[in-house]
Formats: structure tokens, C-alpha cells, sequence
């Protein structure tokens, strides 16, 4: 009965996932530890964390779901809906809010046709809100996928969605 | 200024390309290293750094050799081999305002290893931990190459410098949030826990990661060891201009002619970098206020410009040094939309563990919501600084809330009347400028 739970647990987690998991906890004293690091792992691979996911890598590093749910909820940059190809956060915090977020996030949403949250229609995009970015000198900033971009307009806007 | 001056940007050039290990060694990159391990005992280097007056620049402003002090060492100040600790970079810069240690961490990422392995072997952590924010994604490229250079070349590893030393530096990248800059929140974040803070004592220095002796230090604050160990603690003392030591990196953002990030003596009046570095205000904007060391430091206004930035000093005038980093309140922005925002962010940010954090700043947000909406009353007013006082240090289980009231509290104080003019109904003289 056990292996059968664990089989079919496993079986939603890719080799490639599993290994790059295991290959990580060799950093610390124990396999909790690498929980964040496991979650962005599945979301390299799959962009966010489902449900079925979450209770694989909870069986595979012997944790609780309950505990990894608490870890993936807790975290900004755990997805547990899902988002489209590129995420683009932008900065709400204070210097950004005061030299015009609001109007960046506008642009972001209008041109997508989106919430802050949602998917795009086509899958691409999802504009997400986040704290400071750390380049204040240069606000309002965002963060296209990996990439941060500097002093953000709404020409910048567009260019960054190609329009 | 010469270089010497600047030890911290010495090789941060103005078109950003970033240094690498041969420019690092070029300008006596890793001699600090060599000679803490091959001249001096760690409790010596313990010394050197107590000596030299270092403050943690994460904010609090501990000194940072009396930290490493208090781990313990075993008999006779000689390390217990059979004793783990660790030794932690906290790069989890997420204070709003705050840009300081991205700068270090992208452009002179040996700065910060070298900083590392002198304080591991200051407090003999055989294992070191770099917890940095996820979203600074080309600071954990750049770090991480780094750190395979270091490995290369005998910084860490085994027998470092043909020592005895043995050190292993990992990179973790975290997924947020704010909280995990709290020394103890990060701990757990590591551990792989929901990134709660701990309760105090015991201190990190006794039971830290996985029970351990733990040392948590800010990037910024690591980056300024190799260089008093390189010259010595007389020179380090001799670069403030204030009560205290060395320089620092200050930062203004706002509506500014040339916000930015200097490398300048700890003790640099806050005119100077306000009207020299940062070039004043913006054609059509004046100054009204500031908070000087990010979003959770108190306002102080145009009459504290001649403040010197240390931390004595800005604690004297009423705010805290923080992360050294200032936001600047113009005059057509409004203060009471500004402090929503902060509060927002703070809001949004409590882990929820302690009962005055989970739910006094949701409410905090509440109130100022109504107020900007035309529906507060003017008893809101006293209940929000009822709120200050129930968030008050002592009253929560780590520092966010304390800090998220900072600003609240000065703002309170110093810009009372733009608070009334929304709860009297008359139209706010002052317009959203964006």
C-alpha cells in the first residue's frame, strides 16, 4: 500500500526534477532545507506548483504537505495558480509607487487585458505586484522574467510587450 | 577622493562592467585574507574588527566584532574542531529604498567571498551560507561564478592558503519575503520552515542554524573585512568623519536631479548628499521630508539637513540611521498616501506570527484607506497612534512592526494637516503629481 502511495506520488515528478531535488540537498544538513529550492525547480520546469506536485516533493523530501504548503504560500515567488510564459512583476513599493507604478501597472494590464494575477489569453504574460526591487535610483523599475529593467514608461511598456 | 577612500567601490567603475577576479586582485584583492590566516589568530581578527568600530549595516548598527565575540569558542579562545557553526551573508535586501548590497553583490562579487571567509575564520564556521532574494537573479550568477573561481583557486575548500582552515561557501537563492531579512526568520527560511522569526534569546550567536553558533551578517557589513584586515584598524577609524567608522554606501531615491547610490565616510551630513551627490530636487519640486534609512526609519525634515549620517547622530534627530539608503518627500507629493504605501508593503509583508503585527497593520491600512477616502473621523487619528504605541519595540515578536510604525508615528507628528484636511472634507491642497 505504501509503495503504491509512493509510486504514484513520484510519478508526477519528472527524472530530470527529481534529480536536480536530490542533487541540492547534499548543501545542507537535511532534505528540509532545500523545500524553496525544490519548488523553483518544479517551476522551471512547469512554471508553477500544482496541487499534485506539492504532495510529490513533500513525499520526496519527507516533509508534510501541510509544511510545503506553508512554505510555498508564505513565499512571493511560489506560484500555486498558474502563469503564463514570462511573469512581469512590477515594483509597488515606495519610490516606484511615487514616481508612477500605478500608471506602469495600468499599461502592463490594459495592453494584456489582464488583473494584476491573471494570465493573458495567450498564455504569455502574468503581471504580478512586488516589493522593492532594490534599484530605486532608477524608478519605477519591473522585472521581465529574469531580467530587471530601469526607469520604466509607458514607451518602455510597450516596447517590453512588443508593441 | 583617492581609492583608498573608497574601499568598498574601489573597483566598481562608473560604466558598471563588473570586476572581476583579476581586477579584484589587482587592487590587493584577498591580501586581508592572507594575512588573517597566516598572521593572526581568530580572536585576533575578532579584535581587529571590534577595534576598527564596524556597525552592522543591515540597519540595527550592532558592532560587528563584539557579535563574533560572543559565539563560543571553546577553551581558550582556541576553536573546538568538533563544534559546528556558520557563518551567514544575509543578502536579502528588501527594505523599500534600499539598493546597496545589489550594487556590491553584481559588481564585486569577491568582495563580499573574501569578507566571508575572514569572518568564517574569525569565529572558525567550517560551512557558509549566501541567503540571497530570488529576484536578484544576476547577483546569484555572478556570485556564483565567483565562488567556483574561489574554489579554484584555494580560497575555500580544504587548507585554504595552506592552512589548516577548511571553508565551503554555498549560494541560496530564497523566494521571498521581507521578513527573511530578520536574522532569525532567515534561519528558518534556510532550514526550509515557513520563514517565521524565533524568539529571543537564545541569540544566534549560541543556537542558530540547525541549533548551531550562527553568525548572520549584512552583505555590506561583510564587505568592509578584507579591507580593515588589508590596512589596518588606524585606517579604518580614520575614514569617518563622525562618531563612527569607515564609509558607507548612501543612497537617494525620490524626485531628485540625480538619485543615486556613493560610496562617502560614515558621518557625511545629510545636505551634502542631498544637495552635492544627489544634485537637490527636481526643477518644480522642494524638499518637505525624508526617511533616512529606508521605509522604516522616521521622517526627519528640511531643518535635520545639517545631521551628520551616523548613527548616533540621526538617532539624536529623532529617526534611525537603517540601511542608510533615503527616500525623499516632495512637496507635491502627499505624505499620508505615502505612509499608506509603506504600510501596505508592511502589511503585506508580517508573517502573521505575533497578534499586534498580524492585525495592527491591516488595520493601520484600514484606517488610513477611510481617511484618504473622505471617511475617516478625526479619532482615527488617536487610534492610529494608539496602533503606534501597541507596535511599539517589546510589543512584537521581531522588529517589522516597530519599524513599519517609524514612519507612521513622524508623520503623525510633522504632517498632521494633511491628514485632518481629508477628515474635515476640504480638498487635499496637495495633488497627486504622477
Amino acid at each position: 500500500m505504501k509503495e503504491q502511495t509512493e509510486k504514484s506520488s513520484f510519478e508526477g515528478l519528472s527524472p530530470a526534477e527529481i534529480r536536480e531535488i536530490n542533487a541540492e540537498i547534499s548543501e545542507y544538513e537535511d532534505k528540509m532545507a532545500v523545500s524553496t529550492e525544490a519548488l523553483k525547480i518544479i517551476q522551471k520546469h512547469r512554471r508553477w506548483v500544482s496541487d499534485e506536485c506539492l504532495v510529490a516533493v513533500a513525499e520526496l523530501l519527507e516533509l508534510s504537505p501541510a509544511h510545503l504548503e506553508g512554505v510555498a504560500t508564505f513565499d512571493n515567488l511560489i506560484y500555486r495558480k498558474p502563469v503564463g510564459k514570462t511573469v512581469i512583476h512590477y515594483c509597488n513599493s515606495v519610490t516606484c509607487w511615487m514616481l508612477g507604478s500605478d500608471q506602469v501597472r495600468e499599461r502592463l494590464c490594459r495592453h494584456l487585458n489582464v488583473e494584476p494575477g491573471e494570465m493573458s489569453a495567450d498564455g504569455e504574460y502574468t503581471v504580478l505586484p512586488i516589493v522593492c526591487l532594490g534599484a530605486c535610483d532608477h524608478a519605477p523599475v519591473v522585472m521581465v522574467g529574469d531580467e530587471l529593467r530601469l526607469d520604466i514608461t509607458e514607451d518602455v511598456v510597450d516596447e517590453i510587450l512588443g508593441r | 577622493m583617492d581609492k583608498l577612500d573608497k574601499p568598498l567601490t574601489k573597483n566598481i567603475q562608473p560604466d558598471r562592467a563588473f570586476a572581476t577576479l583579476a581586477d579584484y586582485r589587482k587592487t590587493g584583492g584577498y591580501q586581508g585574507l592572507r594575512k588573517a590566516i597566516t598572521e593572526l589568530r581568530p580572536k585576533e581578527v575578532q579584535q581587529w574588527v571590534k577595534d576598527a568600530g564596524l556597525r552592522g549595516r543591515g540597519g540595527a548598527g550592532f558592532s560587528t566584532g563584539l557579535k563574533w565575540s560572543l559565539v563560543p569558542m571553546g577553551n581558550n579562545g582556541a576553536a573546538d574542531a568538533h563544534q559546528t557553526r556558520y557563518l551567514v551573508a544575509n543578502a536579502d535586501e528588501m527594505e523599500p529604498g534600499a539598493f546597496k548590497d545589489r550594487l556590491l553583490l553584481e559588481q564585486d562579487p569577491h568582495q563580499l567571498l573574501e569578507g566571508m571567509i575572514i569572518a568564517a575564520y574569525a569565529i572558525q564556521a567550517n560551512i557558509a551560507y549566501i541567503f540571497m532574494r530570488g529576484e536578484y537573479h544576476l547577483a546569484a550568477r555572478r556570485v556564483e561564478n565567483a565562488l567556483q573561481e574561489a574554489r579554484t583557486e584555494g580560497y575555500l575548500g580544504k587548507h585554504i592558503l595552506d592552512s589548516d582552515f577548511n571553508l565551503e561557501i554555498y549560494l541560496h537563492t530564497s523566494a521571498g519575503r521581507y521578513i527573511c531579512g530578520e536574522e532569525t526568520a532567515l534561519i528558518n527560511a534556510l532550514e526550509g520552515k515557513r520563514a517565521n522569526p524565533r524568539a529571543k534569546p537564545p541569540f544566534t550567536v549560541v543556537s542558530g542554524l540547525w541549533g548551531k553558533p550562527t553568525v548572520v551578517n549584512n552583505v555590506e557589513t561583510l564587505c568592509n573585512i578584507p579591507h580593515i584586515l588589508q590596512n589596518g584598524v588606524e585606517w579604518y577609524r580614520g575614514l569617518g568623519r563622525g562618531a563612527d567608522t569607515g564609509t558607507k554606501l548612501f543612497g537617494a531615491s525620490g524626485r531628485l536631479k540625480h538619485p543615486g547610490l556613493w560610496e562617502l565616510p560614515m558621518g557625511t551630513p545629510i545636505r551634502e548628499i542631498i544637495e552635492e551627490y544627489a544634485g537637490g530636487m527636481r526643477a518644480g519640486y522642494n524638499l518637505r521630508g525624508f526617511l533616512p534609512g529606508g521605509a522604516s526609519t522616521e521622517f526627519l525634515l528640511p531643518e535635520h539637513l545639517d545631521v551628520l549620517m551616523d548613527y548616533d547622530a540621526v538617532a539624536k534627530a529623532g529617526s534611525r540611521f537603517g540601511t542608510g539608503t533615503m527616500i525623499i518627500l516632495d512637496d507635491k507629493t502627499c505624505p499620508v498616501r505615502m505612509v499608506l504605501n509603506i504600510e501596505e508593503f508592511f502589511a503585506q509583508e508580517s508573517c502573521g506570527w505575533c497578534t499586534p503585527c498580524r492585525d495592527g497593520l491591516p488595520w493601520t491600512v484600514t484606517l488610513l484607506r477611510d481617511i484618504i477616502a473622505g471617511r475617516g473621523r478625526i479619532e482615527d487619528l488617536d487610534t492610529l497612534s494608539g496602533l503606534t504605541r501597541m507596535m511599539s519595540p517589546g510589543n512584537t515578536f521581531c522588529a517589522l512592526a516597530p519599524g513599519a510604525m517609524e514612519p507612521l508615528q513622524s508623520a503623525l507628528k510633522f504632517f498632521r494637516e494633511d491628514f485632518e484636511r481629508y477628515i474635515l472634507g476640504k480638498i487635499a491642497v496637495v495633488e497627486e503629481d504622477q
